[in-house]
This record gives structure tokens, C-alpha cells and sequence, in this order.
């Protein structure tokens, strides 16, 4: 059977790990290399690894330690923030690379997507869409969460897949950091309308937040940050409650 | 010494860090003479058939490695070019094992990702590696057939991996599935 997969997530600033509370106030939480060795020891089924302040100067250093991870670890990664052309991802696949993640530069010009997919494809692509509820709708968010689309969540993850996406990483802005638990009616209304698997992310705040998700909704995966780096929950802990909890983990 | 073939699509890179982790020495190469003469043959794979195809007949692989005599491993993509016929691309392929790859039906999450359990091993290559977890990326299978020496679950029963003379071939990628996956490459270095 095919498990459900968690993915602890990597925020990326100057080559160190960050997390902050939706979007901002950010703290430092550890060296990526080693923290990714860390969880892949632990039984992570996939790590993500998310340049938050990509720009062209850093480029280099982030592909040097995709490098490192690449050469250090031995389950499947992803790497995004800033991917805005096809040679932007290539850069980053040929580090090693599994997947590249694209979220406003896909939205912008969603052949990207097309790009990526027809040159890697498609399964290298995870198109993130950043989602915040604006009078009870779901919204998708571009530029770090800054700028409000007016786009329905569910329209724009329907033209990701046409366009090649090979999964999507879904993350509610409005849980992101609460810690309140995951966003379980956006996840749901993604999953219903996409066929490819959706990564759940934003609101992981204990074990019970991660059986709830793969309870109510189809997500395939869920992604947390804090709650792994501070140490609040071991992925071996969190797994043996899923298996106890008859949800089908690794 | 292992050769991985370069072909443009595949994940050379990914599998050659697997093998340096194990202290087993690789080349990345795509010169016929070098495969030829190489102890091992890896065929990784992550792309499009028909571009993969392509890709190996300019460089006249295609013609070399059906006709190969050392232990070689297909990876993911690599073990579908190992099939007579892909659907993907509707492209012919290498024509190793007697079979065809097929796309998963619609109606259910594809592609078919993350880690799912094997089972029916048989032969060397899988040695421990009974039920156990391994990572998986497709969206094109390989039906159940004579070849195969592993199944695994998803939708329907399919060949998780093959073996056929001194071919052999994994659906899942080794590379990618942590320890249990290193094993699996450390059985196939030992072959």
C-alpha cells in the first residue's frame, strides 16, 4: 500500500535554516545539511528545502548546498523560492535536485510549468500555491504571501495541472504557524479537484493535527517545519501514533 | 568500476552520490567503448520515453545495450526503455523483456509517488528487501509477466522490478530509498 508521506520543511535563509510565523519573524533553526541528515535518519519520506529571500546573488550559494544535501542524503528532495526560468530549475536538478518547487513564477506565467515538465518532467515539478481565505474564499497568494491574486484556490490549481504540474504544495497561509492544525476544507477542495497528490502544509501543531488531515481529506502528504526543527515532535513519534492510528506511514 | 549512462533525462547524478555513499566507484559516461568495458551497467532514468529513445540512438546505445553481457540495472525510466514498446510517446523501445509499459488508468492519483511496500521477491538483487518500503515516481507501469521479481501494489499489481539473464531492473528508485535502497545497490554491485 502506498504510505502517506511527511515532509519536514527547510526554510532557507543565507544557507541557514529559518522559521517564522506566517511569513515573518523569523528565528534560526539549525544548518540544513545536518538537519536533513537528521530527518532522513528519522525516517522522512521527503524533505523540501524552501530558498525564502532567492535572489540572483544568492543563486550560487544555493546551489553549493543543494550539492551538499544531494551528496548527504538518501531519500528524495525538493528545492524552491525564486525559480523563475527553465534555467533556474535546471541549475538546481543538475545540483541534484529531485523536484524544483515554483509558486509566484508559476503563476505568472504558468508555461513555466510546461517548460520544467517537457525538459524534466513532470514529476520534477511541485507547483506551490501559497492560500488565504478572503470572505470565506480561498484565495492564492503570490510574491511570499504579499500580494492577493483574486484567484479561487481550486481555479488556479486546475490550470497548474493542465500545464504539467506533477504535484501541488498546498499551504494555508491562515494556519501557517498556528499551529492550530492543517487547513482541512482548502485541502479537501484541492484534492477534489486535482488527480495528481497534494502536499498539505501550514498548521502542524501535534500528532493528532497529522491523522486528522489524512482522515478527512485525500492529501497524499504532509509537510511541517517548526514543530520537527524545535524538537516539539520526533518524526518516529509522530509515525508510530499514525500507524496506531490505522494511518498507512513508513 | 560501474558505468552510468548518460542520456540527457536521466538522474545521473542522484545515483552516482548513492554509489559514492557505498564507496563503490562509478563513471558517468555515454562512450559506447567505456559501457562496453565497464563491470556494471547502470540505466538510471527520469524523463520521457520518446526522448530518452531518441537521445540513446544518436549516440547508437540503443543498438549497444540490448546487446550487453555484464550485470546491468534499468532504474525507474530505465527499466521501462528495457521493454519492447512504451506507451508514453507511443515509443519503441530496447526490447530486453517481453513486455510493454503501460499508463495507469485515469481516475486515480497519478503519478503513482512516494513509497509503497514490495513483494514476491525472487533473486539476488532484492535480497532483504521483502516488504519493505522503497520509493517510487511513475506514471507508466509494467504489468506483472515472466520478468518480474518483485510486484508491488498501486491501483492494480505491477512489476515493481525485473530480472531477465544479466538484465535487471527496478520500477522504484534505489538511489532514493534510504537504507533499504543502498542495500539493494550494494546487492547489485556484488552480483
Amino acid at each position: 500500500m502506498l504510505k502517506k508521506r511527511i515532509i519536514p520543511c527547510l526554510d532557507i535563509k543565507d544557507g541557514r535554516t529559518v522559521k517564522g510565523t506566517g511569513f515573518i519573524d523569523l528565528k534560526d533553526a539549525g544548518d540544513p545539511v545536518e538537519l536533513a541528515q537528521k530527518y532522513a535518519l528519522q525516517g522522512a519520506d521527503e524533505l523540501v528545502f524552501l530558498d525564502i529571500t532567492a535572489t540572483v546573488e544568492n543563486r550560487k550559494t544555493l546551489c553549493e548546498l543543494v550539492e551538499k544535501i544531494a551528496t548527504a542524503i538518501n531519500i528524495p528532495f525538493t528545492v524552491g523560492g525564486g525559480i523563475r526560468t527553465v534555467d533556474d530549475a535546471a541549475l538546481l536538478i543538475r545540483s541534484g535536485a529531485d523536484k524544483v518547487s515554483i509558486n509566484s513564477a508559476a503563476y505568472n506565467n504558468p508555461a513555466l510549468i510546461q517548460d520544467i515538465a517537457t525538459r524534466f518532467g513532470t514529476q520534477c515539478v511541485v507547483v506551490a500555491i501559497d492560500a488565504k481565505q478572503i470572505d470565506n474564499i480561498w484565495n492564492v497568494f503570490t510574491n511570499g504571501g504579499r500580494t492577493d491574486t483574486g484567484c479561487e484556490v481550486t481555479v488556479w490549481a486546475q490550470k497548474a495541472v493542465g500545464y504539467g504540474a506533477g504535484e501541488i504544495l498546498l499551504t494555508s497561509m491562515d494556519n501557517d504557524g498556528a499551529r492550530n492544525g492543517y487547513a482541512i476544507s482548502l485541502t479537501n477542495a484541492v484534492c477534489d479537484t486535482v488527480s495528481i497528490p497534494v502536499i498539505a502544509s501550514g498548521g502542524a501543531g501535534c500528532e493528532e493535527d497529522f491523522s486528522t488531515l489524512f482522515k478527512t481529506t485525500k492529501a497524499s502528504a504532509a509537510l511541517a517545519a517548526g514543530i520537527f526543527h524545535y524538537n516539539k515532535l520526533s518524526i518516529p513519534q509522530l509515525k508510530d501514533y499514525l500507524k496506531t492510528n490505522q494511518i498507512p506511514v513508513r | 568500476m560501474i558505468a552510468i549512462i548518460q542520456y540527457g533525462a536521466g538522474n545521473t547524478g542522484s545515483v552516482q552520490n548513492a554509489l559514492n555513499r557505498l564507496g563503490v566507484q562509478s563513471i558517468i559516461t555515454d562512450d559506447a567503448a567505456t559501457i562496453k568495458n565497464a563491470e556494471k551497467v547502470i540505466l538510471p532514468g527520469v524523463g520521457e520515453a520518446s526522448t530518452a529513445m531518441q537521445s540513446l540512438a544518436t549516440t547508437g546505445l540503443d543498438k549497444l545495450i540490448p546487446t550487453l553481457r555484464q550485470p546491468v540495472l534499468g532504474i525507474c525510466l530505465g527499466m521501462q526503455l528495457l521493454c519492447n514498446r512504451s506507451e508514453e510517446g507511443d515509443t519503441t523501445c530496447l526490447g530486453v523483456f517481453d513486455a510493454d509499459v503501460i499508463k495507469f488508468p485515469t481516475g486515480h492519483i497519478v503519478p503513482h509517488m512516494g513509497w509503497n511496500n514490495i513483494t514476491d521477491i525472487k533473486g539476488e538483487l532484492l535480497l532483504g528487501a521483502n516488504d519493505a518500503d522503497v520509493y517510487f515516481v511513475h506514471s507508466y507501469y509494467v504489468p506483472v509477466c515472466a520478468d518480474t521479481i518483485a510486484t508491488c501494489n498501486y491501483i492494480l499489481p505491477f512489476s515493481a522490478a525485473m530480472q531477465k539473464n544479466n538484465f535487471y531492473a527496478t520500477q522504484f528508485h534505489p538511489e532514493k530509498s534510504g537504507g533499504i535502497g543502498e542495500q539493494i545497490l550494494n546487492n547489485f554491485s556484488a552480483i
